[in-house]
């Protein structure tokens, strides 16, 4: 194995900046139950709300508006599950009048895929939309799916794999003429580019700490005010009654630490990503001949580069690179114990060949141009290592 | 924590697998050609074999595959060397997953195609040499696009397989058209029955 790590996974996880892991260590001494009246948990119970004000700040929104969750899966669900109250009758039936139709798109993150579809084995009508080659959502497809009947869409604001950014505040304009809820799954975007949910006139967003340099097992979800939510997990009052379970103080002032850091850095993120992005695709398509850049030319995350190597596989790619110190991830079934290439490659049109030789970078904070430089040394000769053994040309 | 992700035999073999024909077929004078797998699927393999008195003398293959198939063909190979075809033909994907120092659960279905590629050799050099089939009486084709058998569909049933997505975990069966899902499941019916579910 290499001595030599670079670590090209940041949509994965990223690793806690130095300025939040010393907060959140300074923060294990803090030991109250931020629901105590005691002092102890007034002091725990004060820095619990100085991160919601660093959290609702960085997507310009009141504290108010911010409901701590375990992460982007549970803030995901508790829309849901918001939605599954309000659209099913007193015998636990889908009302046969009224807003109980979901759009969702055909390349959402599978927490919200699989709530949709759950919502959908209990009776539920879910429209799943198409997108284009670069993973833009038909807006004609959405105009065709809004109605009178639409209770909520749900639109993801930057994919995972291939960073296309979706236009939310036309889609949201376009669904709040129709009457609906409007959520968009922001776990991708928030840090990278800046998100303000006045601007974009979203009722729900989701988010998630660990994607911007903060801790694990904690997220949020936006909540416009006035906007219909219900309690996934129930319990105490936290949270107005609408989240129960012990504050996790020290993962929420990681995130308040993250959420304030990610505020003062955005733009010049999108800069320095957006160039270290260029220099690894341009070096790639220097040095590799007959590859396929997956995603939008334009409307795409600063950091997220997704690449199709046609003739070599995904995880023989990734685990070649894995050697040499690289760290990625793949489209490729292979590397998931699944039968199925990625679902979002293949709604953009790439086919299933094609999809198993896909490799994603997602650069982050602490890669160096010197980090892209190896890379492009250490790629070109696996590729065409692989290439040569393959029966596919 | 282990080096990597796979033994260091998987890795051994990844890195620097054996028998791999790296130029094209014309450069290998094979009596016998074996073809199987769908690149839909994310794997395909190829296997040439030179064969005397009906033994491998020689072997190249060629795969787009990933980690643990290229490891476990190329443990095949190695194998298969100085083997009498009909040994060759009834070498079993276990047999070289414990070779390669194990593979996990979901890796296992990765590493069938090699020796259905080789028994596909096999098959074709039977046929060559007016022998069809000699060795195949006993299995029937029962998914027509990997080539999974009736025999792979009892092995899968012997090692837990119930369910039809618990045998396309095991086989990749039925993952290209479909069209072999009622019979394969009318198999694992008929095997519940003489072994017990």
């Amino acid at each position: 194995m290499s001595e030599r790590r670079v670590y090209i996974d940041y949509n994965a996880t990223t690793p806690l900046k130095e300025e939040v892991k010393a907060a959140m260590i300074e923060d294990f001494a803090v030991y109250g139950n931020a629901s105590s009246l005691h002092t102890a948990g007034r002091l725990a119970h004060a820095r619990v709300e100085e991160a919601r004000h660093a959290v609702g700040k960085l997507l310009g929104a009141p504290a108010a508006d911010i409901i701590f969750t375990s992460g982007g899966s549970e803030s995901n669900n508790t829309v849901f599950q918001a939605m599954r109250q309000i659209g099913l009758d007193s015998e636990g039936k889908v009302r046969s009048t009224g807003r109980t139709e979901i759009i969702i798109t055909e390349i959402e993150h599978p927490c919200v895929l699989n709530s949709a579809k759950f919502l959908e084995t209990m009776g539920f009508k879910v429209t799943f939309l198409p997108v284009d080659e670069y993973g833009k959502i038909k807006i004609d497809a959405l105009r065709t799916a809004l109605n009178e009947r639409t209770l909520l869409a749900s639109i993801m604001m930057a994919n995972n794999e291939i960073g296309t950014m979706q236009d939310i505040r036309q889609i949201t304009a376009l669904v709040k003429n129709a009457g609906a809820w409007m959520h968009t799954d922001a776990v991708q975007a928030v840090g990278k580019i800046p998100v303000h949910v006045a601007e974009l006139g979203v009722d729900y967003l989701t988010m998630s700490a660990h994607k911007l340099y903060g801790p694990k097992g904690i997220g949020a979800l936006y909540v416009k005010n006035g906007a219909p939510l219900s309690p996934l997990i129930h319990g105490g009052h936290q949270e107005d009654g609408l989240r129960a379970g012990t504050y996790n103080n020290i993962g929420i002032l990681g995130f308040g630490k993250a959420a304030e850091l990610a505020s003062a850095e955005v733009e010049r993120y999108g800069k320095e990503l957006s160039a270290l992005r260029a220099r690894l695709r341009d070096g790639l398509l220097a040095k590799v001949p007959n590859i396929k850049i997956n995603g939008h030319p334009t409307d795409v995350l600063p950091n997220t580069l997704n690449v199709s190597f046609p003739g070599a596989e995904g995880e023989a790619i990734l685990l070649s690179l894995d050697i040499m110190g690289v760290e990625v991830s793949t489209g490729s079934a292979c590397a998931s114990g699944s039968l199925e290439p990625s679902h979002v490659l293949l709604a953009i049109g790439v086919s299933p060949e094609v999809a198993h030789g896909s490799i994603r970078f997602s650069l982050g904070w602490g890669i160096t141009p010197e980090d892209i430089d190896y890379t492009l040394e250490t790629l070109p000769p696996i590729i065409q290592r692989l290439r040569a053994m393959s029966t596919v040309k | 924590m282990p080096e990597w992700l796979y033994s260091d035999t998987v890795k051994d073999h990844f890195m620097n697998p054996r028998n791999v024909l790296m130029d094209n077929e014309s450069s290998f004078p094979a009596d016998a050609k074996g073809q199987t797998g769908n690149i839909k699927c994310g794997d395909q393999m190829l296997m040439l074999l030179t064969i005397k008195d009906d033994i491998i003398t020689d072997v190249r293959w060629k795969t787009y595959g990933c980690a643990s198939a290229i490891a476990s063909t190329s443990m095949l190979s190695e194998t298969i060397r100085g083997m009498h075809i009909k040994d060759a033909y009834n070498i079993r994907p276990e047999d070289l997953v414990e070779k390669l120092g194990g593979l996990p659960e979901y890796k296992i279905h990765c590493s069938v195609l090699g020796d259905k590629a080789l028994r596909s050799a096999i098959d074709d050099y039977l046929a060559k040499t007016n022998r069809a089939g000699l060795f195949k009486e006993a299995t029937t084709e029962i998914c027509h696009c990997l080539g999974i058998t009736d025999k792979d569909i009892e092995n899968a049933f012997h090692q837990g397989a119930r369910t039809w997505e618990a045998l396309q975990q095991a086989t990749k069966m039925g993952t290209v058209c479909g069209n072999c899902k009622d019979k394969a499941l009318e198999l694992l019916h008929e095997f519940a029955h003489i072994y017990g579910a």
